[in-house]
């Protein structure tokens, strides 16, 4: 268990057996009254966003997480597979867990997975991704402004905002926090 | 109005120009020329009522026994959480009115509205109660207004908030009933009583008049006397301006019986709360018997330039901050 004291920013608490991680911390003392942390905390598990404010007295829990770094192996068609390569040993992951992160997986891709109670809960990719473009209107040719921008198609069906000068057959970083066009890698 | 309007208003006077030096500290000139203005306003106004200003020691062989409130201890000492024990034996010693302002130390706070070292006002009026200290405390905020600000309509983080004429008066149980369902001055219950007020009382106080928080339940007295009529409450306000609580206010306990009873009774607590126990100051007790009725208050000075600057944290006014 946690006591409040140990409340900071990034600390990552369970609640009714729910990992949160604290995104904002606000130290508060009322008058002559006990010491408040007032929290915005975000749930691991469907990212929902909540406030909560701890008193000095009130014991926090200690969730039971574990970070495991895991190479993304296939897709069996509608769940995905990882394995660890120390041990060989292979989880297979609903796409809830993965979110929008399942359009940016590359094969034998190096992701980390957040265990909460041996229960897989959060994958993280790396911060950047190539994928190609596999389909698109044809750009304008010389064009190289990048604020005006068109969709396209990743090889996951995922659908971008890329600049006009990107084509079918181009590879483009993606950046995985947000789903967006980073920078062109290399033309067709 | 914002922060952007202090330096043109502090560079027309007679303040000596900022050079066009920077350093990460830079940005806080503007702030600190208004700091230094608002403290020389209230040294002006407490000089002008007669007080006079004491300094009284910083490092403290026994720190105030407070239940929340911890002392950072320095060396064999402590430094002191508040001036107000000290202040109080120059009052049994037969000052009329004092004040001081000057440095406290609490270990552990820290937070947007808290730092661990924080420059208090405090100030103590004889043969007085908390009634008369509301109206230095009124005098004395809108002189400081009118002088730093030129005027008692003041903006804070995007609401208006006018220092004059009306303020703002409720009991504790009045908020309570009416925002949290519950009177504390009926069944106290110290953790529910903190977080209510954090959670429904404090966010939903008027923000565009200054709110005095009055009445609280005698078991959350601490050094104030209980109300003759009605000794369920005691004598001791709160003021908040703009939702920031600024001043804590009561007429003093003079009794040295109950005030060993309380300060043991804390001492209890705080063992039972795994805490630093002090021993009791019995030079302050010994002394406390020969005290008058007296008011007295500890005002935020840090928290008052925080409003009249119109910052939204102490990030943003103290230059050197960890």
């Amino acid at each position: 268990m946690y006591s409040a004291s140990d409340l900071r920013k990034g600390l990552k608490i369970e609640i009714d057996g729910v990992p949160f991680d604290i995104v904002e911390y606000e130290f508060y003392r009322p008058g002559k009254g006990q010491a408040m942390y007032k929290c915005r905390i975000r749930n691991l598990l469907n990212n929902n966003v909540t406030d909560k404010t701890f008193r000095e007295v009130d014991a926090i829990g200690e969730p039971n997480l574990e970070e495991r770094e895991m190479q993304y192996s296939y897709n069996d068609g509608e769940h995905f597979v990882f394995l660890e390569n120390r041990t060989y040993e292979q989880i297979t992951l609903s796409p809830d867990v993965l979110g929008d992160q399942k359009y940016f997986l590359n094969e034998d891709m190096t992701v980390k997975v957040l265990f909460h109670n041996d229960r897989a809960i959060v994958v993280n990719l790396p911060a950047y991704v190539e994928k190609k473009i596999v389909s698109t209107e044809p750009g304008a040719r010389g064009d190289t402004a990048t604020n005006v921008t068109k969709a396209a198609k990743i090889d996951t069906g995922y659908e971008i905002k890329v600049p006009l000068f990107i084509n079918e057959g181009d590879l483009v970083r993606i950046d995985t926090r947000n789903g967006a066009y980073a920078e062109r890698v290399s033309k067709k | 109005m914002g922060t952007s309007d202090i330096p043109e208003s502090a560079a027309s006077s007679s303040t000596p120009e900022l050079s066009l030096s920077s350093t990460p500290l830079s940005p806080f000139l503007p702030v600190l020329q208004l700091r230094s203005r608002v403290l020389q306003a209230i040294r002006r106004w407490f000089t002008e009522h007669d007080f006079i200003e004491v300094e009284t020691p910083v490092r403290l062989a026994v720190p105030a026994l407070e239940l929340h409130i911890n002392a950072e201890p320095a060396g064999d000492h402590f430094l002191r959480t508040s001036p107000e024990l000290h202040m109080k034996r120059l009052m049994a010693a037969g000052a009329q009115r004092v004040f001081q302002l000057g440095p406290c130390f609490r270990r552990g706070e820290r937070g947007s509205r808290h730092n661990p070292e924080y420059t208090m006002l405090e100030w103590y009026r004889a043969n007085a109660g908390y009634a008369d200290v509301l109206m230095d405390t009124k005098q004395l905020l809108l002189a400081v207004a009118r002088e730093v600000k030129g005027t008692t309509d003041l903006e804070y983080q995007g609401r208006p908030l006018a220092l004059a004429p009306f303020w703002e008066r409720l009991t504790v149980s009045e908020a309570f009933v009416r925002w949290a369902g519950w009177d504390p001055a009926k069944n106290y219950d110290a953790d529910r009583f903190d977080f209510d007020l954090v959670e429904k009382v404090e966010p939903r106080l008027p923000r565009e008049v200054p709110v005095i928080l009055t009445d609280y339940p005698a078991a959350a007295a601490a050094l104030s006397r209980r109300k003759p009529d009605n000794p369920a409450v005691a004598e001791r306000w709160e003021l908040y301006l703009g939702g920031l609580e600024i001043a804590n206010a009561y007429s003093e306990l003079t009794d040295p019986g109950e005030q060993r009873a309380r300060f043991e009774e804390c001492a209890a607590a705080r063992a039972a709360a795994g805490r630093a126990v002090y021993p009791l100051d019995e030079n302050f007790l010994a002394e406390l018997g020969h005290m008058p009725p007296t008011g007295g208050i500890a005002l935020g000075v840090d928290r008052l330039v925080m409003i009249l600057a119109d910052l939204a944290t102490l990030d943003d006014l103290l230059p050197f901050r960890e």
